[in-house]
């Protein structure tokens, strides 16, 4: 009973920043599955998604400037993908992916020109702050709030990626993006739907995950972006449930380690479990296996 | 039309010479006069950077590895050389938490004590060629997981090893050498902006020998066709490996040149934003080109250390206006960093490098290049309006064909009519019966 009494906070806040990371992770891992591309601006997305928050809840109230937040990811995402990613679709995959280096360094530097450099104060969004009791551990609403919205969203994300049409040429472009193409399929389309999910997803995370810290910097999203796209590689690349699970395990291991006082390897942990997990098993938990040709 | 020039080896080395020491001189004394104090500063970090970006190049674009780990590289090269030449005196002020930390000597000390200023110049080169070492050692260690992924597995496990190195050198239990997350001053620094020119330009003039040699030629290999590069009896490992180590030994150099041009170093900005701003460098200046990447370096610097400095400061080119405050200047690079992305994805120098026959030649074709521009422009934004055009005019037709193919289907007719059936099926005769 003791030990529980000491790990329950760690764990639960584990749960809560894992949930956080796969709602980040899903844009990560859909994006790869069908461009091969790491989104390296994803992170800076969910930054700006943070940003924009702050800028909205001094004049609207809560519920319109959380759904302008997610407009606005969709309608960034998106844009990023139709100017800096699209023009060089059949370019070689370097340069997509300098492309994307370059955009999340410019998202970066106009954060910094327009929040100066100083990290800005989060609003405390008064629902998710109520403090509640578990067992015997004390923790906000959203540490209770997230794990369930995360899995509620990823149900129905599967569904539609297993129901609907659009999922089903999702699944087919991921598969093979030439011969998908020649049947007929708009890969556009599907790309657009693919950004314009992950980013929505990317803003409700950040609108969770950033009412846990005290505030905004051009740098936030980094981080949690690079781990993101860890537990998306963990999980398989590809696969929605797979880069869940990894951000879950991520998360958690992530604030045992805190809790364990080795605060300073906790950001390091996330890449040694990268390089283990490639080392051991390239595919990820649940990805598929993939034999380049010669 | 463009004049084939050829010159005598002779010739070209003597230009060589002639033009190294006509630049060692200038910055010699653009520094001891103290003239312009940032053009001083953008000859040091330009030199810096230029050396860390064709390291990098060397890997990135004739290895054809997208590794990220520059930064954490860097970072090492910079604390191991910092590390041994704090002064024995300074070390109670500059570990003031770890009680003057472990090493209690400065090699510079020691052997100025023993040769004079020879002494103190050695006692500088030999931490910063240790430092190169030690990085090469760790990116050995560091190698040999992590080279057997591919692309951008590669760039993301290298990211991820920078980033666990940034995080060990803070670590509070190796403070009494690292000084864990607090700050390391007070160690040698050189005095004239000719040291970091004279070390960049060796080290750079070594990658370029590297390159030339077969060496170069089995990297060149493994980037075109690393299965093709197998079968024509490449190591590949191995060579990734050398490649990996190399470009690590003087990223290494690199975080020994630019702690000394800081004067005062700490982990933290070594994080991937420096990776990143070192890949832009080799974007700019061109993958595969050594040359480039310096030239982009040092175009790099001057901007974001000198000519743009305006636009934070609210005046630039005699233009003042209300959105130029502190940030800005950052923000107009990152759009043009974007713009060569985009447009020039080749650079500046594309794969192509120096060579004295290529300057001359540019230089004696630039008239008639100027004089023939306006009509080169004219053709090809011609060719563009044509290929609009044909676009337009491609679209238009698919939404008239579409418009009537379902007009077709509504009043009743088939898209396609059938062939032809016939009931019997003539067999041709094989040859020879």
């Amino acid at each position: 009973m003791g030990i529980i009494q000491t790990w329950l906070p760690y764990i639960l806040a584990g749960i809560a920043v894992g949930g956080q990371y796969a709602l980040i992770a899903i844009g990560y891992t859909m994006v790869y599955g069908i461009l091969r591309l790491i989104n390296f601006a994803h992170g800076d997305v969910f930054m700006w998604s943070g940003l924009i928050m702050i800028y909205l809840i001094t004049v609207l109230p809560l519920w319109l400037s959380i759904v302008i937040v997610i407009a606005f990811a969709i309608v960034l995402g998106t844009t990023i993908e139709k100017v800096a990613y699209r023009p060089l679709r059949s370019a070689p995959r370097m340069s997509i992916m300098i492309s994307a280096i370059g955009v999340s360094y410019f998202l970066q530097n106009i954060a910094l020109y327009v929040t100066g450099g100083l990290t800005k104060t989060y609003p405390s969004i008064g629902f998710l702050q109520k403090t509640v009791h578990i067992g015997s551990a004390t923790t906000k609403m959203v540490t209770l709030i997230t794990p369930i919205l995360t899995i509620v969203l990823v149900v129905l994300l599967v569904l539609l990626i297993k129901k609907t049409k659009i999922g089903m040429a999702m699944r087919a472009v991921s598969r093979d993006f030439e011969t998908s193409s020649l049947m007929g399929i708009d890969i556009n389309r599907v790309i657009t739907v693919t950004f314009v999910i992950g980013c929505g997803l990317a803003a409700i995370g950040s609108v969770l995950y950033f009412s846990n810290y005290t505030g905004i910097n051009p740098m936030s999203g980094a981080m949690p972006g690079l781990k993101a796209f860890v537990a998306a590689v963990f999980g398989g690349i590809g696969s929605v449930p797979g880069a869940v699970v990894g951000a879950f395990v991520i998360g958690i291991c992530e604030n045992l380690i805190k809790g364990a006082g080795w605060t300073t390897f906790s950001d390091a942990f996330t890449f040694v479990l990268l390089i283990i997990i490639l080392m051991v098993k390239p595919t990820g938990l649940f990805g598929e296996k993939n034999i380049d040709k010669v | 039309m463009n004049n084939e020039i050829t010159l005598k080896k002779k010739t070209k080395s003597l230009l060589s010479v002639a033009s190294i020491l006509a630049i060692l001189v200038i910055v010699y004394f653009i520094d001891d006069m103290g003239g312009n104090g940032m053009l001083v500063t953008v000859i040091e970090k330009g030199a810096v950077y230029a050396l860390v970006a064709a390291s990098m190049n060397l890997l990135n674009g004739f290895t054809g590895l997208f590794s990220l780990g520059q930064a954490g590289f860097m970072l090492i090269g910079a604390y191991s050389y910092a590390i041994f030449t704090i002064p024995a005196g300074s070390h109670a002020a500059v570990y003031q938490y770890f009680d003057g930390g472990l090493i209690q000597w400065s090699l510079v000390e020691i052997l100025e004590g023993k040769l004079g200023i020879f002494g103190h110049y050695l006692g500088m080169i030999i931490p910063m060629l240790f430092a190169g070492l030690f990085v090469a050692l760790i990116a050995y260690l560091i190698g040999i997981p992590v080279l057997r992924l591919k692309s951008d597995y590669l760039a993301i496990a290298t990211l991820g090893f920078a980033e666990i190195l940034r995080a060990f050198f803070q670590w509070n239990t190796l403070g009494p050498i690292t000084n864990a997350s607090n700050v390391l001053r007070k160690y040698a620094v050189y005095k004239n902006a000719i040291f970091p020119v004279i070390i960049a330009g060796l080290c750079i003039a070594f990658i370029m020998l590297l390159i030339n040699s077969t060496y170069g030629r089995a990297f060149r290999a493994i980037r075109d066709d690393e299965i093709a590069a197998e079968a024509m009896g490449v190591n590949l490992f191995k060579h990734k490996e050398m490649a990996f180590v190399i470009s690590s030994f003087f990223a290494g150099i690199g975080g020994a040149l630019l702690a000394m041009f800081q004067t005062t170093i700490n982990a933290t900005p070594f994080a991937t934003t420096m990776t990143y701003e070192i890949l832009l460098m080799v974007v700019i200046g061109g993958i595969g080109s050594i040359t480039g990447s310096v030239i982009a370096a040092f175009l790099f610097t001057a901007c974001s250390e000198w000519w743009l400095r305006g636009l934070d400061a609210g005046m630039w080119l005699g233009i003042s206006s209300p959105i130029f405050r502190a940030g800005f200047r950052k923000v107009v690079f990152a759009v043009i960093i974007m713009l060569i992305v985009l447009f020039a994805a080749q650079g500046i120098m594309g794969t192509k490098e120096f060579s004295w026959e290529g300057l001359i030649s540019w230089f004696k074709n630039l008239p008639e290049n100027l004089k023939a521009w306006p009509a080169k422009h004219k053709a090809k934004s011609e060719a563009k309006k044509k290929e609009r055009a044909a676009a337009k005019a491609a679209k238009l037709k698919a939404k008239e064909d579409k418009k009537n193919s379902e007009a077709k289907k509504a009043s009743g007719e088939k898209l396609f009519t059938p062939l032809e059936t016939f009931d019997h099926v003539v067999v041709f005769d094989k040859e020879g019966r």
